[in-house]
């Protein structure tokens, strides 16, 4: 008997949960204007999150998928991201799209149930949001194939929950991706839930990470509340797949410290201790804990981004409550390019009954 | 005895049989410790214990086949899908294998699995939340299909399903899943599958719909009926394989046949309605056939779902255009 084969998992992180520095910084975090930004981003995510949550209570937004305590993901990893990539989200990444450009209205649009929200103005190759679990994956390769086919240096990002990692389509694109040396990069946001159901019954594998060990692609874990971590780690990895050296999969662990979404309860299967312990580790107090000790930040300064974000956000509140609401022949007229002849008839009986 | 929902009567139906036969296992996503997003497994958990309630991982290709192999052994799987729209990764394992391992191994296995999940529209839930589509398994051979449309129903049909030798995709109407409260007595006794229910007779028109339709539908009868049309309607209930002997019997009564349903028009299950009536009873028709059912679309984001599901108001009119043929 002999060991033919032996594989090790890397665990990342420069920001522990007091805000320490606990290995030297990569270059970009010297600069306090890039972490401010992210800091910025990440409010601006909270912000829109708290904002859309008590939309859904008042009836003017539909379902919405909170990202509290997991924004240093979303942003780490949309901040990583060239803007010349193209990004395969699934539901929880809005501060990821943020990042992209994607608009506050945009957003609110989506979940709003108006289809317009998901016709970007700025990453015109970006997906929509993918809501059936992991088959955005496949998306990302494919996306990735064509980049390579062309040999333009550009890469593919997708993001999915730990929970996702369970589904089929997520196997057969890390195994996709390793095959075919992609230039594609999967991040997985685990939360530790998939709506009631926790990691340690989601599956038996020690890590998340060591899944892209069996597609023969490189895993790592970071520090899913550390924006540094995060951004410093998919940064590499979306490098890495630039330059030809293939896929890898990020799995950044972090904590759902909301309900899974407006639709769900948690308060039903939660520990409430690990949820307390878990606020105390969430990503935005740590950075503005260091950020405040090197000098570059102070409660005015929070005070002025608090009052500047919600300004831009009541603002885009606005423009989603004004924003005309789509003709009833919107439902149709995308379908197909061209709509067929056997449509006409519908489409007549649609406008017949909702314009006169 | 209190009255019950149907997603209540879900429930009682999943824990009578449970109760009944150690066989039944219930597993899915969500539905052990949560109950399941719609709450129909509630307290199935703690009643029957976690080798028999399982959280699964998330993975709906594994969730349908696994239930295969588990009824070859001669359990009784009742499978959940969180929703209707994500059942496809599971379509594979249904079309290639629920569906045949009977005819392939000329009985030897057999594949008695329920596979439930939620279904429809008109909720205002996010995109893939709010499918039709018990036509994709409604064109399975040996597949039965089943949508109940009250409590009651929905309790005696479940556990016809669970009972049935052969695999049911079971299709539970969401919309109307807290609609309506009745007295669901407990007895285990089950509702025929293969057969509609004739939920109001009528002379004039016979209307046959399924699900939630059927509340608009009684609602048009209703009205209907104050300026003296009067109208049969029949919840289909069990949609594949369809009982033509119910419909033939009525439409040879009234002469006037047209279906209502929420899924897109094209090759959706009131086309195979059609045709059968067309085949076997077109010489008692004094009228075309109408279909009033969503436009051939994607289900709209919620702002717009409205507009594609088919209103009391299209049926009535519908109707009247029949009543136009003496
Ligand atoms: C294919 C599919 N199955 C089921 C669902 C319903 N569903 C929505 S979110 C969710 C849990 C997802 O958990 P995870 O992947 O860990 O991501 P998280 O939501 O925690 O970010 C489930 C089961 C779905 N959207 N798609």
């Amino acid at each position: 008997m002999k060991t033919i084969a032996e594989f090790s998992i890397q665990f990342h992180q420069y920001l522990n949960e007091e805000g320490q520095i606990v290995q030297a910084l990569p270059a970009f975090a010297n600069d306090h204007a890039h972490l401010i930004r992210l800091y910025t981003s990440m409010q601006r995510t909270r912000l829109l999150d708290a904002k859309a949550v008590i939309m859904q209570r008042t009836g003017k937004m539909g379902t919405y998928p909170s990202s509290l305590g997991q924004e240093a993901v979303a942003t780490g990893l949309g901040d990583a991201m060239k803007p010349e990539d193209v990004f395969c989200p699934y539901y929880r990444d809005q501060g990821a799209m943020l990042e992209r450009g994607v608009t506050l209205t945009e957003i609110l649009s989506y979940w709003g149930g108006d289809e317009r929200g998901a016709d970007f103005q700025v990453p015109r190759e970006d997906f929509p949001v993918s809501v059936p679990i992991a088959t955005q994956c496949l998306h990302a390769c494919g996306v990735a194939y064509a980049f390579k086919y062309r040999k333009q240096p550009r890469v593919a990002v997708t993001s999915l929950g730990e929970g996702g990692t369970s589904e089929g389509a997520f196997y057969e694109a890390i195994n996709l991706a390793g095959m075919w040396n992609l230039p594609v990069v999967f991040v997985i946001n685990n939360n530790q839930w998939a709506i009631s159901v926790p990691r340690n019954i989601q599956t038996h594998a020690q890590t998340i990470a060591q899944k892209a060990i069996a597609g023969g692609i490189e895993g790592v874990q970071v520090d899913g509340n550390d924006v540094i971590a995060v951004r410093e780690i998919v940064g590499r990895a979306v490098e890495k797949a630039r330059s030809g050296n293939g896929p890898t999969v990020v799995e950044a662990v972090t904590y759902r410290l909301s309900d899974h979404t407006t639709a769900d309860d948690a308060k039903r299967y939660w520990n409430e201790e690990v949820v307390k312990t878990a606020f105390a580790k969430e990503p935005l107090i740590r950075l503005r804990r260091y950020l405040t000790e090197q000098g570059a930040w102070n409660d005015e300064k929070e005070k002025q981004l608090i009052d500047q974000l919600s300004q831009e956000l009541d603002q885009a509140i606005k423009d989603y409550a004004n924003k005309a609401s789509q003709p009833a022949e919107n439902i149709m007229d995308f379908t197909f390019k061209e709509l067929p002849e056997a449509l006409l008839h519908q489409r007549e009986i649609l406008l017949g009954e909702n314009h006169g | 005895m209190a009255e019950i929902t149907l997603a209540e009567a879900i429930t009682q139906a999943l824990a009578y049989e449970m109760q009944a036969d150690k066989n039944v296992v219930v597993f899915g996503e969500d539905v052990a410790t949560n109950g399941g997003v719609f709450r129909t497994t509630l307290g199935l958990l703690q009643k029957f214990g976690p080798d028999r309630v399982l959280d699964t991982p998330l993975a709906e290709g594994m969730i349908g086949g696994m239930a295969i192999g588990m009824a070859s052994q001669g359990l009784k799987p009742v499978a959940e899908f969180q929703f209707e729209g994500f059942m496809y990764p599971a379509f594979d394992q249904i079309v290639s294998h629920a569906s045949r391992m009977r005819t392939r191994t000329r009985g030897r296995l057999t594949c008695p699995v329920v596979y439930r999940a939620p279904w429809g529209g008109g909720i205002h839930a996010p995109e893939h939340h709010s499918e039709s589509n018990e036509a994709y398994f409604a064109h399975i051979p040996g597949i039965r299909v089943v949508i109940p449309s009250s409590p009651a129903r929905a309790y005696g049909l479940l556990l016809a399903a669970i009972r049935d030798p052969d695999p049911v995709v079971f299709l539970e109407p969401k919309r109307i899943y807290r609609m309506v409260k009745q007295n669901v007595p407990d007895t285990g006794e089950a509702l025929p599958l293969d057969q509609c229910f004739v939920l109001r007779e009528g002379s004039d028109i016979t209307l046959v719909t399924w699900g939630a339709y059927t509340v608009e539908s009684l609602q048009a009868a209703e009205q209907l009926a104050q300026e003296g049309i009067q109208t049969e309607v029949i919840d289909l209930a069990t949609i594949s394989p369809i009982d033509s002997a119910t419909i033939l019997e009525s439409v040879e009564k009234t002469g006037r046949l047209m279906i209502v349903h929420e899924a897109p028009k094209n090759c959706g299950v009131g086309a195979e309605i059609a045709a059968l009536v067309a085949e076997h009873a077109l010489t008692s028709l004094v009228a075309p056939i109408q279909r009033v059912t969503g436009f051939d679309t994607m289900m709209p984001y919620y702002k717009l779902e409205n507009f594609y599901m088919p209103s009391v108001a299209r049926i009535m009119a519908t109707a009247k255009q029949l009543m136009e043929y003496a």
